[in-house]
């Protein structure tokens, strides 16, 4: 068992497309996860299902909803001397008025690329002269790795280490969704590995309260074949429940550790998500025990402004299901992952990338 | 980030670290958050973290499910076939 190669099976796969097509009706699902809005484009999953389920893309793509003007507070960071901004790629390559990241650690060279916040911590310990700042992104999945880092410099005593954090959090921005009229969910494809995390009873309110069918689901091909038929099976039972399809990786209680880590580190704030708007509840920020490494703290960046969204960028809709990337008139015309006008075309998990990168497939 | 592929554990050291292997290639990461993982244990990386460990038995149990609905399905005839 290597977990991959068996989800893709295609024999097993054209079984499930008989039962949704079987189980076939008017509903649109939304796929929450960034992730499995690669998957579905890059197996032409849609292509496989008859058209009336209609799979929409949602806003859990970190890089994607991460407001423009808190990447240029990291921006303005990196102008500063004596600072050392560490980020993962993907955030990089977003434009803002004032350029990328990338730009800057081309030019200045005072960004600094990490696959893990650990690197950030050792860049601290390595180079004490530097203030390193780690510019924390990610939902669920990421933010345990943050909150252990900042607990790793709180116990070395690592003044130089700052946090910049936009972390974000699932669930309350998916009441704002189910609420939204333009979006219109019928059900959902919960992200498999944000509920690693919490747990799949995090998302109880939208069964019990919207009525609408949940399913949290594996990355692999089979997975999402498998979940759009559970959902259609709960809706035509009408009886609407969460149900965990990714029962080799998600527990019902989540992951204890890292939720313990998370409350430790940080405080619950209302946050600015691209597309969504302000939702309460749904950012962290860094709880006062940790303020000695908060980055917002450390420096004053209240003269960065809110900016507008790019003249043409549908990034917003498209982050809310109500426009597919096609319906942008800049999409692969003047907007493409080579030169990308808004953040749905930078990330490999945002929908105009994973549209363009399988176009013809 | 969240395009995190199965990783297998090839070694544990002291300090929560591990030795993994994704497609052949080893890297560092922490499994602080799972310490129930052991050497030849399928993980799930974010950002240098494993967060999660797969279990054998529940994806037997998904493969297995996949298997009968593919049956199940090619055993009833779809309504459209009927006449
Ligand atoms: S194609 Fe480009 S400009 Fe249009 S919505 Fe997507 S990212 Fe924005």
């Amino acid at each position: 068992m290597k977990f991959i190669s068996e989800f893709r099976e295609g024999a097993l796969g054209s079984g499930l497309v008989r039962r949704i097509e079987r189980l076939s009706r008017p509903i649109r699902i939304m796929e929450v996860c960034g992730g499995h809005t690669h998957v579905i484009c890059r197996y032409g999953i849609r292509d496989l299902l008859p058209p009336d389920i209609q799979l929409i893309h949602g806003p859990g793509c970190p890089v994607c909803v991460i407001p423009q003007h808190e990447i240029e507070k990291a921006i303005e960071l990196s102008t500063r001397p004596g600072i050392l901004l560490c980020c993962f790629g993907d955030v990089m390559r977003v434009p803002t008025r004032r350029g990328t990241l990338f730009s800057l650690a081309r030019g200045r060279g005072s960004v600094k690329m990490v696959y893990s916040p650990l690197e950030a911590i050792e860049m601290a310990a390595a180079l004490p002269d530097k203030e390193i700042v780690f510019f924390a992104i990610g939902f669920e999945t990421t933010a345990p790795s943050t909150a252990l880092a900042l607990k790793r410099a709180s116990s070395q005593g690592l003044a130089n280490f700052k946090v910049l954090s936009t972390h974000f959090i699932i669930p309350p921005a998916l009441r704002v969704l189910v609420k939204d009229s333009s979006s219109r969910i019928g059900a959902f494809i919960a992200p498999g590995h944000v509920t690693t995390i919490i747990g799949p009873d995090a998302y109880c309110f939208l069964a019990d309260e919207y009525n609408r069918p949940v399913v949290v689901t594996g990355f692999e091909p089979l997975d999402l074949l498998q979940a759009i038929m559970l959902i259609l099976q709960q809706a035509a039972e009408g009886k609407p429940r969460v149900e965990n399809q990714y029962t080799r990786a998600v527990r019902v209680q989540g992951n204890r550790r890292a939720l313990e880590a998370m409350d430790e580190v940080f405080e619950i704030r209302p946050a600015i998500w691209r597309g969504l708007g302000l939702i309460p509840g749904t950012g962290l920020g860094i709880a006062p025990a940790f303020a000695p490494w908060d980055a917002e703290k450390a420096w004053d960046l209240s003269q960065v402004e809110p900016a507008p969204e790019p003249p043409g960028c549908l990034c917003g809709d498209v982050l809310k299901g109500v426009s597919q990337p096609k319906d942008c008139s800049l999409f692969a015309v003047s907007c493409t992952p080579d030169s990308p006008v808004g953040p749905c075309m930078v990330s490999p998990e945002g929908a105009c990338a994973a549209h363009y990168r399988y176009r013809g497939a | 980030m969240c395009l995190a592929i199965p990783a297998k554990v090839i070694s544990v050291e002291p300090g929560g670290l591990a030795m993994i292997e994704i497609e052949g290639v080893r890297h560092k990461a922490s499994v602080e958050l799972v310490p129930e993982a052991e050497v030849g244990s399928y993980v799930i990386v974010h950002a240098g973290f494993a967060i999660s460990v797969l279990d054998q038995e529940e994806a037997q149990g998904t493969l297995k499910l996949f298997q009968e609905m593919a049956e199940m399905a090619a055993e009833t005839p779809h309504v459209g076939d009927i006449g």
